[in-house]
This record gives structure tokens, sequence and C-alpha cells, in this order.
């Protein structure tokens, strides 16, 4: 369980996050949606503890978070965080020796999923294969949170596809809350249980997917384009 | 990306849908054991949650049984089986008689009509 009270971010005078306030419930995919700069990176970085709200309060599991949360939750950054010279395998093993509820087994399986060789160098990895092995490391977590910042962003199709099977194959949906900011809102149309859009620092819509597509017959894409004019 | 379902309407409905069709083609026979859930959510690249929902949605119109430790199984109960063929069989004729009124053809245009095209139908493939 996530929750954000009256949460306000200010990057000096700008603010990123105006009054956010969200409770989200355990056992679901959830999508952040907005234009860029519209703070979904930031809501990930302040639920991760890598960023302090100016006001408000932030709760993953009734904790307060700060930087020890790292603990309880996964976190997949927008950027290429990594160490060149090491090979997939030798990855797995750092990440192995950072958190104790890393699960080598499980990292194998995605690896082996994803069709990624253990003994190649990161450096000499595709754009594709490097999406992919950030795919492997932060769901080989046993954590009670998934924090995903734009595991899709500029990645072709098939790529895209195969993380999207990786999600659905190897996210324990029975213990786990994977929230996922993204742009490419038509490959997760189908797997997202809830949408959050916002805009400008404000969260302006959350939805049941279904819900929306049982009571107003419209889906996400059409969604958003709505409540964003 | 799979777009066997429209995203417009609920898409655990669609997969019961789908699902029922494959029960009475006879991809799925009475008590054959239904991928686990997580098998089907990979298969459609659907949330297993959702296909969790239609796999409940098919059990509480008995058309799918779970047994605990052992997985969701389709019944064997003949009964329900045949009244679902029925009704697959009313929605279809409903579907297409809407549409034909739609475009204004009469009963009699409409029941000719079709049994001229199974006759035709069935000389070809004779």
């Amino acid at each position: 369980m996530i929750t954000l009270k009256d949460v306000t971010k200010r990057y000096g005078t700008k603010k990123a996050l105006d009054q956010v306030n969200l409770e989200l419930t355990p056992g679901k995919l959830i999508g952040l949606v907005g234009e860029n700069g519209s703070g979904k990176s930031t809501t990930l970085k302040l639920i991760a503890g890598l960023n302090h709200p100016t006001k408000g309060e932030i709760k993953v599991n009734g904790e307060k978070v700060n930087r020890k949360i790292a603990r309880s939750v996964s976190y997949l950054s927008e950027l290429d965080e990594y160490y060149r010279f090491f090979t997939v395998k030798q990855s797995i093993a750092f990440y192995a020796s950072q958190f104790e509820d890393f699960d080598e087994e499980k990292a194998y399986e995605i690896l082996k999923f994803m069709k990624l060789n253990p003994y190649d160098k990161l450096k000499y990895l595709s754009k594709g294969n490097r999406g992919r092995l950030k795919i492997v490391l932060s769901l080989s977590r046993h954590v009670p949170v998934i924090l995903m910042d734009e595991p899709l962003s500029g990645l072709d199709p098939m790529v895209r596809n195969s993380i999207v099977r990786g999600l659905i194959s190897f996210i324990d949906l029975e213990k786990q809350l994977v929230l996922i900011t993204t742009h490419e809102i038509r490959e997760l149309e189908n797997v997202l249980d809830e949408v959050i859009a916002i805009k400008d620092g404000s969260v302006i819509g959350h939805h049941n997917v279904e819900q929306l597509r049982e009571e107003k017959h419209t889906n996400i894409v059409d969604w958003m384009t709505d409540i964003y004019e | 990306m799979s777009d066997i379902f429209q995203s417009s309407q609920p898409i655990y409905q669609q997969l019961a849908e789908r699902m029922k069709r494959q029960i009475i083609r006879g991809e799925l026979s009475p008590g054959d054991k239904l991928p686990s859930v997580r098998e089907t959510g990979l298969d459609v690249s659907v949330n297993p949650n959702t296909v969790q929902r239609t796999y409940r949605e098919l059990e509480s119109m008995q058309i799918v049984e779970t047994r605990r430790g052992q997985g969701t199984f389709v019944t064997e109960d003949q009964s329900v089986l045949d009244s679902l063929r029925e009704e697959m069989k009313i929605k279809a004729i409903s579907d297409f008689v809407r549409e034909m009124q739609e475009m204004g053809y009469s009963d009699d245009e409409i029941q000719n009509g079709l049994t001229n095209y199974l006759h035709e139908k069935g000389e070809t493939n004779a």
C-alpha cells in the first residue's frame, strides 16, 4: 500500500507536484500517465525515497518514506545506470550483493525469457537488450513495491512487446504493487489495472481501467485525450 | 501487440466470450483443465488479474469449476454445455437479425435469403 497525503514538491520556484493525494493498493499494475514534465518521474522518485517532498507525507506499507525504503521498493530508473564494464552475469551478482531479497534464480529465469546472454558485456549490449536487462534486475527482487520509470521508452516494438510479456509472467500480483510511468499507453492498455493521469503536478484522474471500459465505454487513450483538453 | 480485444469494452467479458466459443467449438472439452491464469494472460497479452476475473465469471455461470489446489476445469455437466450452446446460437441469430432489420429487410426476406444461402452453399460444398 502506498499513500501520498497532500504532497507538494518544489524545485526552486517551480512546483513539480502540487498537493497530490493518492492511495494505491497492492496486487495491481498501475500506470502513471501524462506529458513530459507533468510530475510522473518526481512522483516515483519521492516514493522511492530518492527525493523528499517539500510538504506532505508519503508512506509505503505504513512506513514513512526515507532512503531506507529501498528495502521494500525496487526502483527502475529512466536512465541507464550500471557499470559498463560488467557482464550481464556480474550485474546480477552485484544486485544480489546489494539487496537481500534479490532472487538470483528468478533473475536467470527472466534472463532466459528475455533471451539475454549472461556473458555479454553491458557496453556491447544493444539499447533494447539494456532495456531488457533493467527489467530482469528490477523484477528479481521480492519486494512489495516495484516502481518503473518509462521502461518502454525509446525501444522498438519487439522489445516493448517482450517487456510487457515479461511483466505478465514475472510480477507476483498476489503480493506486489507495480507503478509504471509511460507514454506507450497502447502497449499497456490491456495489462494495466488502474490508470492515473497527472498534469502540471496535479492528479486529474484515477480510474480502474476495466471500469472505464464498462461504464464509459472508452479506452485509456481516448479517456486521456478527453481529460487533457 | 494482440488486437483480439476491443479496448473500449471490458477485457474480462471479451475473454469470457472467447473461451465460451472455444468450448462450443470443442477446442476445450468437458473436463479439460484451463491453462493457469498467468499462462492465459501471456497467451492473450492481458493482465492476470483480468484473466482471474474471467475465470470467476465463467465459474459463476457454472461453465467452469475450480478445484482447490488443482486448477480450473471445464464443466462435465452436459446440461450446462447444452444451454451454453443454445444461448450462443440465439445470440448470434439475434445479432444477425437486428443488423438485417436495421438495413430494412423484412422477416420473409431474411428467412428466404438465409434458406437460399444455405441451399447454395450446400450445393457448392457437395
